[in-house]
């Protein structure tokens, strides 16, 4: 037990701050990945065939690609793009991304992948005649999408994004083997200097397990306050 | 982008698809025995019995896969009673090892998709079982597995492409299957980029397969949805007549 305790000898608080790194890094991947699931729903749902393509050619290649693969892909890819991009706008030093905003693209791209289906379902389970009623009473497009689209595009997500939560929250598990000291690279950091791996990838797991159970409770409790108006048959 | 890399290394990665067939393979296949008693024993009507479920489906959903591997592949060997056990030759290898952590992950998922499949077969076509005379393993095995079965295939077809991309962590563990190869390959070409696509794209072909065949699987186990041909029109010959 002196293992886990905090302070100079123990891992108790090295592992702490991993969880907090592991909270840090998926909370930064799940909203980069609402942001680009917004887009990619936009994209699937336009009216026009090449944006439609290009929404599920990016749901699909991601959705079916390892996403240990798309990691490695950008940890080691992700500055030669960079560096070529800034070298398009007449920078020429070199640039190296740190591993968190690595993962966090990584993971993040990942995300939104799945957070594009997510949002592209609620989307579609607005009923039609709002929409209709709405553009009736003389709503502009960006007041449509305020008043009408936006509340129940959240209220209908939110089981969803539960999911993709969850999904993101075990996939930065991943992002260990870049280097980022999270929960499972500090487990293999100490189980590498004490000899005892089972005590401490046992311990990670249960950080991740009392991660997701208690996102989970908060995603019931937003569920229920989001659903506070809605009657249900 | 080097081409000639690329296409240099296609057959070395399809190489290692070979490997990735044989986890993904192995681990469903087992995972789906284990999914099955887990969604019974889910259902048992004494609470102790499927809490014990829960608690399993609990833990392996709620941690990610690589703990679990690591879990399994590095935790074991520290304890001596595991070393001198006659399982060690199992747990030594890294192969065994991805296996076992696969199976419990994929039976832990599985066994919830099953589970929704079982609830899901009316209970009109349970009584009329009865009615029949079935009863216990028969009326399991004639009704309710089959038509559990149809109703979670769309869903277990998604957890088929998420274990051939899970295997992909085997690789963490040094086992040479996709990623695996392409790692080897990119530390000795240090050309990342060209060879991490070319087993990207591999994945989405398997994948490409696994989705096509699932439909294919559906549509030919579930003949009364379907639509029925349009009826043959009338000839104006025939009213003739």
């Amino acid at each position: 037990m002196d293992l886990l305790s905090f302070g100079d000898g123990g891992w108790g608080d090295e592992m702490a701050v991993a969880t907090l790194m592991t909270i840090a890094v998926s909370v930064s991947s799940f909203f980069l990945g609402l942001v680009i699931g917004a887009g990619g729903a936009a994209l699937k749902l336009s009216d026009w065939m090449v944006n439609r393509a290009i929404g599920d050619a990016y749901t699909t290649v991601v959705r079916g690609v390892p996403e240990l693969l798309i990691l490695y892909l950008l940890f080691f890819g992700g500055n030669g793009a960079v560096m070529f991009v800034a070298r398009v706008f007449g920078h020429d030093g070199y640039i190296e991304l740190n591993a968190f905003t690595i993962g966090t693209i990584a993971i993040g791209v990942v995300s939104g992948a799945y957070s594009t289906e997510v949002l592209r379902g609620a989307v579609l389970a607005i009923p039609r005649g709002q929409i209709e009623a709405a553009r009736a009473s003389g709503m502009s497009d960006w007041l449509l999408f305020r008043r009408i689209m936006a509340p129940q595009v959240l209220r209908l997500a939110l089981p969803g994004l539960g999911n993709v939560w969850q999904l993101t929250l075990k996939d930065t598990a991943l992002i260990s083997v870049t280097g980022l000291v999270e929960i499972m690279r500090q487990a293999s950091i100490a189980s590498g200097s004490t000899r005892q791996p089972f005590v401490f990838y046992l311990l990670a797991a249960v950080a991740y397990l009392v991660l997701t159970t208690f996102s989970n409770l908060g995603f019931q409790r937003s569920e229920r306050w989001a659903n506070r108006g809605v009657r249900r048959a | 982008m080097d081409f000639a890399l690329m296409w240099e290394s296609l057959p070395k990665l399809l190489d290692g698809a070979g490997m990735t067939f044989q986890l993904v393979f192995l681990s469903l296949a087992l995972g789906f025995v284990v999914a099955v008693g887990v969604a019974l024993l889910r259902l048992s009507p004494f609470r102790a019995i499927s809490s014990i479920a829960y608690a399993y489906v609990f833990v392996f959903r709620g941690t990610p896969l690589l703990v679990q591997i690591f879990l399994i592949y590095y935790g074991l060997g520290q304890f001596e009673a595991v070393r001198e056990s006659f399982l060690w030759p199992f747990f030594r290898e890294p192969y065994w090892c991805a296996i076992l952590a696969l199976t419990l992950n994929t039976g832990a998922y599985t066994s919830e998709i099953i589970r929704g499949g079982i609830q899901s077969v009316p209970w009109g076509q349970v009584e009329a079982a009865r009615a029949c005379g079935m009863s216990g393993p028969l009326l399991f095995r004639r009704i309710i597995f089959p038509v559990a079965i149809r109703q979670a295939l769309p869903a277990y077809g998604n957890e088929i492409i998420l274990m051939v991309k899970s295997t992909s962590l085997a690789s963490t563990i040094t086992i040479l299957e996709i990623t695996g190869i392409a790692r080897k390959i990119i530390s000795q070409t240090f050309l990342p980029v060209e060879i991490f696509v070319v087993a990207g794209a591999i994945y989405l072909t398997i994948n490409f397969v696994v989705t096509r065949g699932v439909r294919y699987l559906e549509h030919r186990l579930s003949p009364h949805l379907r639509r029925s041909p349009e009826p043959r029109p009338v000839l104006a010959g025939e009213l003739a007549r």
